[in-house]
């Protein structure tokens, strides 16, 4: 269990979905607070999906309000980079900068992307916290 | 992770010991403030394996209306930028203003320029997300710091007045009161970090002491404290004696001033500027500016000096076009004169505020615009009063506060308004378009100015000073408001009661007055709210104020160069400005930088206008808005 976990982990590194940050994390975790990465990764994709339900609303609405879907964005990746989620990172910033030039369809394009980042992330993460148990 | 608490954050090689029972920092109380729950949570945890004791909050009004019912309940506050509903920045402010708290501003955002927005609405510091906690292990020490600059600053301020006091302070131990055995403690606890034993533990109790909040009520009272004595010679304790408040210390009355000066040098710094300068100037000459002549303002300046001599003044300003009346020599000049002159006549206005009182008056007057104290100090020259009237009515044009001043200045000496007015308008029509908005008719400024006066007032004098953009150099003020709008100073210098929302509110107005401010905006912001502004605004402040001075002296020497001192303004003459002199004003901060660009406009008049171009009235300041009503007490 604990190389499964060891190797999920890397992987997770590996492979750029996580960055030191989530490391910095880790070492917030103490007998303490045994599960804190756990309760914080759970509240992250909690609050994220309540921003890619707005995010899409916005989008769905055709008039694309830039500067709103940016602020969405910009939520957005300040916690992905909080736990150091660094694909879903790279994502966002793609997404405000096509929002910057008013680029719709790439906006479209790249949170097409971030979703499937965000949900991989997901999906990973419970795998790892799951093995960790 | 790290040990911060082990007993004492700072000196953590000391071993635990029986005899270091400070766990100082360990206890911190931190405030953090962040819409993103996830954010929030990390941080609190973080800031919890400092032993800091957390309390986090995902609003800003939550996180206010916490501060004020805890008056000391918290000693730092850790904020992010970007929150649904309310800016960091504003938060900062008010903070600042009615807590006197060190904050600590994060984002992911690490552009210059919201950074730059963090220092001059007088954050401590910024962290760029994601935070480290090695960043948050040394957030102590700016509540260190800022404890140490507010004693800092209460020894300074106390100046003579105040040796017995500060004899005792210096004693440390031998005063019995905490200011006393604060100072003291503090001075030790910097010297000797690493251990006192007994005196950690008074140094931490110290930083404990009971905070003084600054309600609407009590800084009204300050500022009205403040405008009797005038800005440049209100000291903490006679501050203090005015205000007559029990429990209220010269220490807590000694900070807050340091920061209204610098919230006020942050709005008036167009005005002041030119204030300073025009302070600057006049002393070094009497009220004949002949030599000014070149320029048309100065040319009007000469006359003003001269007496009266509108018509030539008109045509100066007509020649000039900069429509900038002169009207310095009529006493009479109304307010709206005085606006136009501020831009230009710089000069004049020294000339006349020297004659008129005392330079350090007439800095006052200049900068602080509030009308009070000008009058009676310009009046007595008759014409100086005009100068100043000018120079109110111009930023009256700009600012809110200016109008008050120039109300007030206008007093005057009723000398002959009509020629001013006659300048004025000429002025209006030919330039700005801003400009006449303001000061369509004389008496049209001071009926903004008397709207807004009221709102400056709560700021007492210092901002009139607003309205002293005309002191220096029309450039100067012009580019003040403009580099005010850019740099966003308005976080003011962290004087953050809701009314301060002013900074926030007009854009515009920082162009105009925030010369103060936004020249140094660097410098002089961050007073507000910590140590490092509260020294480096002092320091700054004295020095921009010098610089300012230096401004208004160089402006005016320049002026009466006319020619060159206008290009210089417009180019480069706020630099030139800058360079010397200390010039009395002591608020007056450097608005150098922003004069320089502005300068860059080809038409001084219309810079100025612009910088005035606030027809404002209503809301450079927006004190009306925010005005200490809302300040919750």
């Amino acid at each position: 269990m604990q190389r499964q976990v060891a190797l999920i982990k890397q992987s997770l590194f590996d492979q750029g979905y996580l960055d030191e940050q989530f490391i910095e994390l880790e070492e917030l975790q103490d007998d303490a607070n045994p599960n804190f990465v756990e309760e914080v990764a759970t509240l992250y994709f909690k609050d994220s999906a309540r921003l890619i339900s707005n995010i899409e609303q916005a989008l769905e609405r055709g008039s694309f309000d830039f500067n709103r879907l940016d602020n969405y964005m910009h939520q957005f990746k300040g916690s992905s980079t909080s736990i150091g989620a660094s694909k879903v990172k790279t994502e966002c910033t793609m997404f405000r900068e096509y929002c910057r030039v008013g680029n719709a369809e790439g906006c479209l394009r790249t949170f097409k992307q971030l979703k499937k980042e965000h949900a991989t992330l997901r999906k990973k993460l419970e795998q790892y916290f799951q093995a960790s148990k | 992770m790290l040990n911060p608490g082990q007993g004492r954050g700072p000196d953590s090689g000391v071993a635990g010991g029986s005899s270091n029972s400070d766990p100082f920092p360990a206890g911190l109380r931190v405030l953090v403030v962040d819409d993103d729950p996830t954010c929030l949570m990390i941080l609190e945890r973080m800031l919890r394996t400092c032993l800091y004791r957390v309390t986090k909050c995902n609003r800003a009004e939550i996180a206010l209306s916490l501060l004020r019912k805890n008056k000391n309940g918290f000693d730092i506050v850790i904020s992010d930028v970007h929150m649904p509903d309310m800016d960091g920045f504003k938060l900062l402010e008010h903070v600042g203003l009615e807590m006197d708290l060190p904050v600590i501003m994060m984002s992911a955002d690490d552009s210059k320029a919201v950074v730059l927005k963090g220092v001059t609405h007088g954050a401590v510091d910024y962290l760029i997300k994601p935070v480290r906690i090695e960043a948050l292990k040394n957030i102590w020490q700016h509540v260190v710091r800022k404890k140490r600059n507010e004693w800092n600053v209460s020894e300074h301020s106390g100046s003579v007045e105040e040796t017995g006091q500060r004899e005792d302070g210096d004693n440390n131990s031998s005063s019995a009161n905490n200011e006393g055995s604060w100072r003291g403690s503090r001075k030790r606890k910097e010297e000797e970090v690493d251990e006192q034993g007994g005196d950690d533990k008074e140094d931490t109790s110290s930083l404990k002491k009971p905070r003084v909040v600054w309600s609407v009520e009590l800084h009204q009272q300050f500022v009205a404290a403040v405008n009797q004595l005038g800005v440049d010679k209100a000291v903490p304790k006679k501050i203090l004696e005015m205000m007559n408040v029990p429990g209220l210390t010269r220490e807590n009355v000694a900070s807050h001033l340091q920061k209204y000066r610098i919230y006020l040098r942050r709005l008036g710094g167009v005005s002041q500027h030119q204030g300073n300068m025009n302070h600057s100037f006049m002393t070094g000459q009497d009220p004949s500016f002949g030599p000014l002549s070149t320029l048309n303002g100065f040319d009007l300046q000469a006359l003003a000096a001269a007496g009266q001599l509108p018509a030539q003044s008109l045509a100066h300003l007509q020649a000039a076009g900069l429509a900038r009346p002169p009207s310095l020599t009529k006493p009479g000049m109304s307010v709206d004169q005085r606006s136009i002159f501020s831009f230009e006549n710089p000069k004049i206005r020294h000339g006349q505020m020297m004659n008129s009182g005392g330079g350090g008056n007439k800095q006052m007057n200049l900068l602080h615009g509030v009308p009070m104290e000008m009058e009676p100090r310009q009046f007595t020259g008759g014409g100086q009063m005009r100068v100043q009237q000018q120079q109110q009515q111009l930023s009256g044009g700009r600012a809110v506060g200016q109008n008050v001043q120039s109300s007030g200045m206008m007093m005057p000496v009723g000398g002959g308004p009509s020629m001013l007015q006659q300048q004025q308008q000429v002025m209006l029509s030919s330039s700005v378009p801003r400009r006449s908005e303001t000061s369509s008719s004389s008496r049209v400024l001071p009926a903004a100015a008397t709207t807004q006066s009221v709102v400056f007032n709560n700021f007492s004098s210092e901002l009139p000073r607003n309205s002293f953009p005309l002191a220096s150099a029309p450039g100067i003020s012009v580019s003040y408001q403009e580099e005010v709008n850019s740099s966003d100073a308005k976080g003011g210098a962290g004087f953050g009661n809701p009314s301060y929302d002013i900074f926030n509110d007009y854009p515009q107005q920082h162009n105009n007055n925030n010369d103060w401010d936004l020249q140094n905006i660097g410098m002089v912001f961050n007073s507000h709210q910590d140590t490092t502004t509260a020294s480096a605004a002092f320091s700054s402040s004295s020095s921009t104020q010098r610089q300012r001075a230096e401004h208004v002296q160089n402006h005016h020497q320049q002026q009466q160069l006319p020619s060159q001192s206008l290009n210089h303004m417009n180019g480069g003459g706020s630099v030139r400005v800058k360079s010397e002199r200390v010039a009395e004003t002591v608020t007056c901060p450097p608005a150098t930088t922003l004069f320089q660009e502005q300068y860059n406009q080809e038409d001084l008049m219309s810079a100025l206008l612009k910088q005035e171009g606030l027809p404002l009235v209503d809301n450079e300041f927006d004190f009306d808005g925010y005005s200490f009503d809302n300040i919750p007490v």
